[in-house]
């Protein structure tokens, strides 16, 4: 029984690989030849790949990510699209990867098999730099809509791009807002000794330094910690009038619960690790006023968010969570890329990818030489009346300054 | 000088918890010669049956010092009926085997608690509702919580009655005739299966109390919490000399100090070359060099063989 399944899928899965070989020149087989014999111009299949976990806890956010990609397939179909005097068909093709390095490089193989020309994905850091290389050894072009690691495009490959900024981008602006709108002279800087949480904080002292702040501690703990009594007590005796933490809410909860009962009254700022409803929760009541960054637009301000928000909502039936709009605007970043380099071959409209400029729904894209997205705004989010709400956002300048504080 | 005040009082409220659970393991190595590696994950148990207990009942409206009660109650019932259980039925079995194996199984125990809290409670960390409004006091610059003083007086009051008991009470003399020789106390008429149970009944009940603490004060419990602080209150009692209970409690408080010490002025005393991240190294060159000194710990005694 389970043999011959085992045959049956290896037959079935070198069947696909023969047609899938001729599909992006003309049209496969079976299916379209009825389609093909209406249309005057011929049609090209042209399929996307999405992989994002779509089980198990992250599941909301992955599935949130490919209801956006499958948005703009539909609406690229709707709209027609010619290439190389060929008229184009999209197609989805949505993987699982669980948010799980090993399962991503599986799944990459799997999206790298089914020949699609570019994948959106993956949503995990984790996931995204172990499978970028199968999509790099294929030539394939991949934008991850959410990974903020910076490892990710710094691997030497060229088919690695993101529509989200990272987190080197992340610290600058954090520190040049505490400098400059928080007015914050005496800073004190605790990380969770994660390359997360530490390459935050290094990036953050670098830029807040360099803005005339004090950094009058900087302080280390670990991710798995949960007593920071000791380290906010020598804090205290250097009295900031601003703590910066890199790392995750589990560390972050407790820290500014400790902090309040040990009378620190600095105000406390964070990255994206601890900007999450179960802050709030680990903190109580002492969440209030804490601040933290998130890349990215608040959806409500997005240039195209309120259009974008009602159509998922209709289309879906179902709020968009985080990612959806990046998901949407990567697969329009590919067939933008592809009408300027009137081919649907990856390796065609691949070196067109870098010179994008492009107006999506997160705003302006473009990406700078590694394939980050130059200029990615980032939102300072305060907790008001035990809920994150947007402050203000920070688009970093055009200039060289989000490569200032790299190492 | 206010920093140094406030570094310990941190430590010592630390330290009071430590040394809670460190009876737990110097109790049982006293009288089986057994290292009850599970010890620090009943105590987990316990926090996260508090947990859910007093989230539970935080919205019913009952006043908060009730739902402590309650919280805490529970917490104990579960965390007695899971170490007499686990000593019937992991450890009694081998009590006559090399020693080797009880270890061995101690170890299994402890992961299969693990495993079996992360099955019931997620692996998420799980936040604490706040069931009192915390004063802040003042002693010469210094800052403490209403909390930190009722963990530290409550652990004192533990560790009191604990020391009165073994003391005084007939079962308590029963523990220390087991201690001293189980074959002997046979002999003498005391029944040592049920004397090795109530230990553990004890030490879990202990235990448990010390989990509730470690979630009211840190607000938040975790499947994995009881690993570390297992350790660390392992730790205690092998500082203090273990088997010896005063020796748990000194341990305990004595480590909770060093830690605090350590984290508030390691990036000074070295430079900023080290982090409050490597305080685990003075906590335990602390220990290499007592047991170095005294190889049964501050105040074991070298008791042969058995020890």
């Amino acid at each position: 029984m389970n043999r011959r399944h085992l045959i049956g899928m290896l037959a079935a899965s070198t069947l696909a690989l023969t047609y899938g070989c001729g599909q992006q020149e003309k049209p496969p087989a079976p299916k379209p030849k009825a389609e093909a014999a209406k249309p005057v111009a011929e049609t090209v299949t042209v399929r996307v790949g999405s992989a994002s976990p779509l089980t198990g806890p992250q599941a909301h956010i992955g599935i949130d990510i490919r209801n956006g990609v499958q948005l703009a397939i539909e609406d690229l179909n709707a709209k027609g699209m010619e290439i190389g005097g060929k008229k184009v068909k999209f197609e989805l093709v949505a993987e699982d990867d669980e948010a799980n390095p090993t399962k991503a490089t599986t799944v990459a193989q799997k999206l790298v098999d089914s020949k699609v020309v570019g994948v959106v994905g993956h949503f995990n850091s984790g996931a995204s730099i172990p499978a970028s290389k199968v999509y790099s050894d294929a030539g394939i072009p991949q934008i991850s809509p959410s990974s903020t690691n910076p490892k990710y495009t710094q691997q030497g490959f060229k088919t690695t791009f993101r529509v989200v900024a990272h987190d080197d981008q992340q610290g600058p602006t954090l520190a040049k807002f505490a400098t400059s709108k928080l007015n914050a002279k005496n800073i004190a800087v605790i990380d969770d000794s994660t390359a997360y949480g530490q390459g935050l904080a290094d990036a953050f002292a670098a830029t807040a330094k360099a803005a005339g702040a004090n950094i009058v501690a900087r302080e280390h703990t670990t991710d798995k910690d949960t007593d920071f009594r000791a380290i906010l007590t020598s804090i205290r005796g250097r009295k900031p009038d601003l703590i910066m933490f890199g790392g995750i809410d589990p560390q972050a909860g407790p820290m500014v619960r400790q902090m309040v009962s040990l009378g620190i009254k600095a105000k406390y700022i964070g990255g994206d690790g601890m900007q999450t409803p179960n802050f709030i929760k680990l903190a109580g009541d002492t969440a209030e006023g804490v601040m933290a960054s998130m890349p990215g637009l608040p959806k409500e301000q997005m240039p195209g968010g309120k259009s974008f928000v009602e159509r998922y909502k209709a289309k879906f039936n179902a709020d968009v969570e985080l990612f959806a709009p990046m998901g949407y605007d990567a697969v329009m970043v590919f067939a933008d890329a592809m009408k300027r380099a009137n081919s649907t071959e990856p390796a065609k409209f691949l070196p067109e990818m870098g010179k994008t400029s492009y107006q999506g729904v997160i705003g302006p894209i473009a990406f700078d030489e590694k394939g980050d997205l130059r200029n990615g705004p980032i939102t300072i989010y305060v907790v008001k009346g035990g809920k994150w709400e947007p402050l203000e956002t920070v688009t970093p300048g055009g200039e060289a300054k989000p490569d200032a504080a790299k190492k | 000088m206010d920093i140094f005040l406030q570094q310990l009082i941190n430590g010592l409220v630390l330290g009071s918890v430590y040394a809670l659970v460190a009876l737990g393991y110097t109790m049982v190595y006293g009288i089986l010669g057994l290292i009850n590696f599970a010890h620090g994950d009943v105590v987990m148990v316990g926090a996260l049956v508090a947990l859910t207990v007093a989230s539970a009942l935080a919205a019913s409206g009952l006043p908060a010092p009730v739902v402590l009660a309650l919280a805490t109650a529970a917490a104990i019932l579960v965390c007695v009926a899971l170490g007499v259980t686990i000593e019937r039925v992991a450890y009694r079995p081998l009590r006559r085997a090399p020693r080797l194996a009880p270890l061995i199984t101690a170890i299994g125990v402890s992961i299969l608690l693990q495993y079996s809290a992360a099955l019931i409670w997620s692996k998420q960390y799980i936040s604490m509702p706040d069931l009192f409004k915390h004063d802040i006091y003042s002693i010469g610059g210094a800052q403490f919580t209403d909390l930190q003083a009722v963990v530290f007086l409550l652990a004192c009051a533990v560790m009191a009655g604990l020391l009165w008991f073994i003391k005084s009470s007939r079962i308590g003399r029963a523990m220390r005739a087991t201690e001293q020789n189980p074959e002997v106390a046979g002999l003498m008429g005391v029944d040592t299966n049920r004397i090795i149970a109530f230990t553990f009944f004890l030490g879990s009940a202990i235990g448990a109390v010390a989990g509730v603490m470690v979630v009211l004060y840190y607000g938040l419990g975790h499947y994995f919490m009881g690993f570390m602080l297992g350790l660390k209150a392992f730790t205690a009692a092998v500082l203090g000399g273990i088997g010896n209970v005063v020796g748990a409690m000194l341990g305990g408080l004595l480590l909770g100090v060093i830690e605090s010490l350590a984290s508030g002025y390691i990036g000074d005393i070295t430079g900023g070359v080290l982090g409050s991240n490597y305080r685990d190294i003075f906590a335990f060159l602390v220990l290499v060099t007592v047991l170095v000194l005294r190889p049964s710990g501050l105040l074991g005694q070298h008791t042969g063989d058995r020890a």
